[in-house]
């Protein structure tokens, strides 16, 4: 257990700038899932806190300690890949001992060790046997336990679910966020999938072409994204996005496709993006025409895509409760205040002066 | 699904599978025949006629201590052919599954040796360890150490040892390099966060995902030293001094073609036929095992 410090950690592969500026402090025990779509640098930052990358420049600090220059080995770190990496010619018993081994544990200690660990994950009848005669999900229990095992300063989960289908999903993202409060140790989270991020996270950073996009808890990203990639990339359906001009002062948006909204409180600004999610756009006599595409019933509720009726065309998704009769157009109120401005320019969030 | 091919009428096939069987008939079954049959006579020196004796010649074999000599010599010189080889092998493929700068050419070098004629690695050798001629022999004995492989037996042997395990790294490498490269990377890196570092990791993990390939290397290896050094011993030190590297191939070739002994010298050439089947067998049935499971 330990606190982890990124500073200004930064990684090329040859002119490709991977990662440009990261800087971020967890506290101890704490639960960082990093999110991102694919390429955006998340596995290189977990490769480079694992040791498994030389930086080209930053420091990372365990616990105090500048870790930078040593070797993996050194670290104190437990890592669970994205495909176990079991070792495969040794059983389950001896997988999870191979790192107390070599830490040079007594036998009954390390005997002691597995077996409080296996029991944790349900792994007691399994201890004898090999990878290669396991369920994918048992792996993946082997090699939480692997990690569990060591009692190290610091977990790194690099997509550990990805390989497992839904159901076994949705079940392990539960035990783990159980076993890393019980257990307390400090930990990176890597994934692409933004319904993990949600629930494991005590924060997450988003990354977005190797850049910091934000750092928050998930509500808060959830409810003020930084920018518009943010906004876009969280929550499901994804944000719609409408073009407009900040008029009346700085206390209304003009959108192009035509209807005013007026805002709580005044923005500066000019040109801006309104962002607005699915679940806050309500069937109404008066708002937004739409040109209704392609009805999904989802059972509790209904999800209508369209397009803006007239030259700016933004295509738009809304989340209705219950079902919906097949519709030709649907005129929609935004809920003001729930909607988002962005600078059209820049991408970034513009909050309310004062 | 199912992926045989059907041909239409027995011609096709047959004139498909000709060549092949020709060549196998020709240069295999029919000497083999003839050894076994040879090896059930006593012929005189001058091809002059032949006697049936049966089992004779291999009851003198197996009584004869020049010939149970010669196979523990084999065995001896298989083994450390193998060991030397395998080690030397495994030793610079992992040096090459490095990053390392100029590794293209580092491991085209290393497959170079594969490519010689066995008698032409032995000259290369005489060139340097010849107590006469050889570059590093004739330093040895300004020197005062007594190098000569033609007088001493251990030294003879130490020059056929090195010369064959020498052609076969190369084949020992390219495998071996294949098998390191088939680890997955992963694997390797869990170790290192487990904290496993240099010759530990490479005990732990590395060797043992490589021992089917080891294995695999081993069986090769001992039937190359056993029957494809001809070559090398022979151009080296036509098996002496004396008989300190007369392996069993060397003394097959000397009873038969030098001594005109056909009967003594085809029942040997059958016992070893009989080992390789043995060895084949084995191999198949092992890596057969290993596939299943």
């Amino acid at each position: 257990m330990a606190t982890l410090d990124i500073e200004g950690l930064r990684k090329s592969f040859g002119v490709t700038e991977v990662l440009r500026q990261i800087d971020l402090s967890l506290i101890d025990g704490e639960m960082l899932v990093i999110v991102g779509a694919s390429g955006c640098g998340k596995s290189t930052l977990l490769r480079l806190v694992a040791g498994l990358e030389q930086p080209t420049a930053g420091r990372i600090v365990i616990g105090g300690r500048d870790v930078t220059a040593f070797d993996p080995s050194e670290r104190d770190i437990a890592m669970v890949f994205q495909n176990y990496a079991l070792y495969p010619h040794m059983s389950v018993f001896d997988n999870m001992a191979y790192g107390l081994r070599i830490r040079g544990l007594s036998r009954g200690e390390i005997a002691r060790k597995v077996e409080q660990a296996a029991a944790m994950l349900g792994l007691d009848d399994l201890l004898a046997r090999k990878p290669r005669q396991l369920s994918g999900g048992q792996r993946q229990r082997v090699a939480m336990g692997r990690a569990i095992v060591r009692d190290p300063k610091l977990f790194l989960f690099d997509e550990p679910l990805s390989n497992l289908d839904a159901k076994l999903r949705v079940q392990m993202r539960a035990e783990i966020r159980k076993l890393q409060r019980r257990l307390g140790v400090t930990s990176l989270y890597v994934t692409h999938d933004q319904v993990e991020a949600m629930t494991l996270g005590d924060r997450l950073l988003i990354l977005h072409e190797g850049r910091p996009a934000q750092l928050a808890t998930p509500m808060e990203v959830f409810e003020h994204p930084a920018d518009t990639y943010v906004a876009g990339f969280v929550g499901s359906p994804t944000m719609n996005f409408l073009q407009g001009r900040l008029v009346q002062d700085g206390t209304a948006v003009a959108l192009d496709a035509g209807p005013l909204v007026q805002l709580q409180g005044r923005r500066a600004g000019d040109a801006v993006m309104l962002g607005i999610r699915p679940e806050h756009l309500t069937p109404d006599a008066q708002g937004l025409m739409l040109a209704v595409d392609l009805i999904e019933p989802l059972g509790s509720e209904t999800l209508v895509h369209g397009r803006v009726t007239g030259a700016s065309g933004e295509t738009i998704t809304v989340k209705i409760a219950g079902a919906v009769a097949p519709v030709e157009t649907l005129t929609v109120h935004l809920q003001a205040d729930h909607a988002h401005i962005f600078d059209a320019r820049t991408g970034k969030r513009i909050d309310p002066t004062g | 699904m199912d992926r045989r091919t059907v041909f239409n009428g027995r011609l096709l096939p047959v004139v498909l599978l000709l060549p092949q069987l020709l060549l196998t008939l020709f240069f295999f079954y029919w000497p083999a025949g003839e050894a076994v049959w040879s090896s059930l006579t006593t012929q005189d020196a001058f091809g002059q006629g032949w006697v049936f004796v049966g089992l004779d010649n291999f009851q003198d074999l197996f009584s004869d201590p020049l010939y149970l000599d010669s196979i523990v010599r084999t065995v001896f010189f298989c083994l450390t052919v193998s060991v030397v080889a395998i080690s030397l092998a495994l030793a610079l493929a992992v040096f090459a599954d490095r990053q390392i700068a100029g590794r293209g050419v580092y491991r085209t070098l290393l497959i170079w040796p594969y490519a010689i004629a066995p008698a032409m690695s032995a000259v290369l050798f005489l060139f340097v360890l010849n107590p006469r001629v050889g570059l590093l022999g004739r330093w040895l004995n300004r020197h005062g150490v007594a190098w000569d492989y033609t007088l001493n037996g251990s030294q003879a042997m130490l020059m056929v040892v090195s010369a064959s395990a020498w052609k076969q790294v190369s084949y020992d490498f390219i495998f071996f390099l294949a098998g390191l490269q088939s680890i997955p990377r992963a694997v390797i890196e869990a170790a290192r966060m487990d904290g496993a570092k240099g010759w530990r990791r490479f005990r732990t993990i590395t060797f043992p995902l490589l021992s089917p390939t080891t294995f695999f290397l081993l069986v090769v290896n001992v039937v190359y030293a056993a029957f494809d050094t001809f070559g090398t011993i022979y151009a080296l030190t036509q098996g002496g001094p004396g008989k300190d590297t007369e392996t069993l191939v060397i003394k097959v070739f000397r009873d038969g073609v030098i001594n005109q002994d056909i009967g003594s010298s085809s029942a040997q050439s059958v016992v070893l036929m009989l080992g390789v089947i043995l060895i084949t067998a084995v191999q198949f049935r092992f890596m057969g095992r290993r596939t299943l499971s």
